[in-house]
């Protein structure tokens, strides 16, 4: 079997660069690491054919090395189709992910952190939703990935007047 | 003439499939939809069930699709392991369907059947059944295919936030695994020209030893996120807590098991040897002690039952690793318990959370009293999986421990000990969810859902979420009334409950049919010269779609 250096480095690059993508927290970029491991991957039954360019088809005069094996082709197909089926689906779950939470990343499983503190914590009565409805808003400081934890959702502006009236009167009593 | 009727195997297949397109032409039309979608399943069923009768004495079965000779051809091998999995799993798939078609028309819970569930369900069967019976390599990772994409469907069916979160975890993490899967098809075509699983049999034993290491690995960890063994576990209780009841039952009787079953294939009939036994050991203690000590810190039941499923996965490794006729005849019956028992214990937690409002075991209390049926119905199926005597979760247990020991490393005996350990533990988690939840009067609960105190005018328990609709607090508050325990709903529980009871009534045919099995599993060329014969002497169906 004939190896081409050039499709080895693609199939390389491809699969170092799809890695790299799906180590990111941005889904989109997951997705686009996933869409590059599975071509990568392709690459490499496409590269079980034999030598590139030659024509799948047999005839009893050619040599072993003058046609390509036609099957890896097949292979290759269903793959891409299924390929296809998944992307189509993660990108309609980005989508949904974005019209539920307003963020394109991949979400922290706090329920073991809340099993651990908190064990009446239930699913479906308590989740806490990121509130949000203000659209594209990157410039907002509640929006840095650091922030989606436990504690965001359920600070409530209303703590804050409470301490800031109780600080008021504490001065206007000291000043009397 | 008896032998023709494995020739039927692909309508195992084809038979969803038809059942699918017809749901899909229906969609809008619900009572068509199920009186199909049940009607294809028991078709299904009867055909399982005739295979099985067929191959029950006999040695594997090809068919060779179209009549193209073997290698070059696709072929389905049906033998008592795959015909024995197919029957399994339809009939799991039969009950859970009729809970969910009940669920649905109970109705007041949006997350019960919408009209895309009924042909996704049957594409979940038709993947499974194709993985099952599939005897080429490309043709197990088009099951896979089929079977993973029907259940991202299914996974994230109503599109809740929490669904999502966990089904993006869980569509990547099956995609990486279908990838290093595909990666090691192509090294496999690429080292010997082949993907056909029985011509590989042949054909890889002849490659270099580093090469054929570098395969199996390849290979195993593929399957082993499928399965769910430890280091490639963690995805499991993330995701399937959080889907609808029924889909969680189903995911978790049989989507871990096909896993299960590829590494039984390619640890018997692709790599017979013994390079990597001890690996597997290894791997099998890891996947029964952590799986069952995340589920001894869990409060949710359905978290709890995830956990406990990943540790049973770790028996089911023991045996294979094990790999005498004696431990492989166990592990098959092993697997045919476990699908059926875990499934179960996943339908009673969709009763629990309806009739008690939550799975969350600090909100429940005093279900004995409540329902005494619900109490049966989760204790047959909870000691069973903890492997209490007269049930087949102990009959299968026995023989993997009687392996274990009759194999007789120190490694073998570390494991039979880590077993009966691992098994204690299962019972303390499923009998202090017993205790708090069906023994406990409702006071002593910590936070009791209202759904538990509540007693209608006449001062009996309601049959309806009618009296707490209006109080705050419980997941029923603000919607319409439901019926809390539909009767459908429990009557499916009951017979996959009753299913489970009788495999240990039946376990004396069950586990001859399990040792020719085995038997069949450790003469790999017996399958091989099933599928190889040529075209013609091995029986051509003509009839084969």
């Amino acid at each position: 079997m004939t190896v081409n250096l050039t499709m080895l480095v693609v199939m390389g690059v491809l699969f170092s660069v799809g890695v790299y993508l799906l180590l990111e927290r941005s889904l989109t970029r997951v997705l686009l690491g996933l869409m590059l491991l599975t071509n990568g991957a392709n690459l490499l039954i496409l590269h079980t054919s034999g030598v590139p360019g030659a024509a799948p088809l047999y005839d009893k005069s050619l040599g072993g090395s003058e046609y390509s094996d036609p099957l890896p082709q097949a292979l290759v197909l269903t793959s891409i189709v299924i390929s296809l089926a998944t992307t189509a689906f993660l990108l309609s779950m980005i989508w949904r992910s974005w019209v539920l939470a307003r963020r394109d990343e991949i979400q922290d499983d706090l329920e073991d952190r809340r099993v651990a503190q908190q064990s009446s914590y239930d699913a479906e009565d308590d989740d806490a939703m990121p509130q949000d409805t203000s659209e594209f808003s990157h410039g907002d400081a509640r929006f840095t990935p650091s922030r989606h934890n436990a504690e965001e959702a359920t600070e409530s502006p209303g703590h804050h007047r409470v301490e800031k009236r109780q600080r008021d009167d504490g001065r206007s009593t000291h000043e009397h | 003439m008896s032998t023709d009727l494995a020739q039927l195997a692909p309508l195992a297949v084809l038979i969803p499939f038809v059942g699918a397109a017809v749901n899909f032409v229906v969609v809008h039309r619900n009572r068509l939809q199920r009186t199909v979608t049940v009607g294809t399943m028991v078709l299904t069923l009867v055909l399982n069930a005739l295979m099985l009768a067929d191959v029950w004495n006999q040695g594997p079965q090809a068919v060779h699709l179209g009549g193209w000779a073997a290698p070059y051809g696709i072929v389905m091998v049906v033998d008592q392991l795959s015909a024995l999995m197919l029957v399994v799993s339809v009939v799991v798939s039969l009950t859970v369907l009729v809970y969910a078609v009940s669920e649905g028309v109970a109705g007041g819970d949006d997350e019960g059947p919408i009209s895309i569930f009924y042909p996704t369900f049957l594409l979940l069967v038709a993947g499974v059944s194709n993985a099952f019976l599939a005897g080429d390599l490309f043709n197990l990772y088009v099951g896979f295919e089929i079977l993973l994409t029907a259940s991202y469907v299914l996974l994230t069916m109503g599109g809740t936030a929490q669904r999502i979160r966990a089904g993006v975890t869980y569509v990547v993490v099956s995609v990486i695994s279908s990838i290093l899967f595909l990666i090691s098809l192509g090294m496999i075509y690429g080292a010997t020209g082949t993907v056909n699983m029985a011509d590989l049999s042949v054909k890889l034993a002849d490659l270099p030893q580093g090469t054929q290491m570098q395969l199996h690995l390849m290979l195993l960890i593929a399957f082993g996120v499928k399965a769910a063994v430890f280091p490639l576990s963690f995805w499991l209780p993330d995701s399937y807590p959080t889907a609808s009841a029924p889909v969680t039952a189903v995911f978790a009787g049989l989507l871990t098991k096909v896993g299960v079953y590829s590494i039984i294939r390619t640890e018997t009939l692709l790599f017979p040897g013994r390079q990597i036994n001890d690996l597997l050991m290894w791997v099998a203690l890891l996947t029964m002690l952590v799986g069952i000590l995340g589920a001894l810190a869990q409060i949710d039941i359905k978290r709890m039952l995830s956990f406990t499923l990943i540790s049973h996965i770790g028996y089911m490794i023991f045996g294979i690793a094990v790999g005498t006729p004696q431990a492989l005849a166990a592990v098959v019956y092993y697997i045919a318990h476990h699908i059926v028992i875990q499934t179960s214990l996943f339908l009673v937690a969709g009763l629990i959370e309806r009739r008690g409002g939550s799975t969350n075991v600090d909100r429940l209390a005093g279900l004995l009293k409540i329902s005494p049926l619900l109490g049966v119905l989760y204790l047959i199926p909870a000691l069973n999986l903890g492997g209490i005597p007269p049930f087949s979760g102990f009959l299968g247990k026995v023989g993997l421990l009687e392996a274990g020991i009759s194999s007789g490393t120190w490694l073998d005996y570390l494991l039979v000990g880590v077993s009966v350990l691992v098994s204690l533990l299962t019972l303390m988690a499923l009998v202090r969810v017993w205790n708090r939840v069906f023994l406990r009067r409702v006071d002593d609960a910590e936070y009791p859902d209202p759904v538990l105190r509540a007693t209608t005018a006449q001062g009996h328990r309601p049959r309806t979420s009618r009296v707490v609709a209006g109080k705050p607090g419980s997941r029923f508050s603000g919607a319409a009334p439901v019926v809390l325990l539909p009767k459908t709903m429990v009557g499916a529980t009951t017979a996959l409950v009753a299913v489970g009871v009788a495999l240990t009534v039946l376990a004396g045919p069950l586990f001859d049919l399990a040792g020719s099995a085995a038997d069949n599993l450790v003469h790999p060329d017996r399958y091989t010269e099933a599928v190889l014969a040529p075209v013609g002497e091995g029986g051509v169906s003509e009839e084969a779609p």
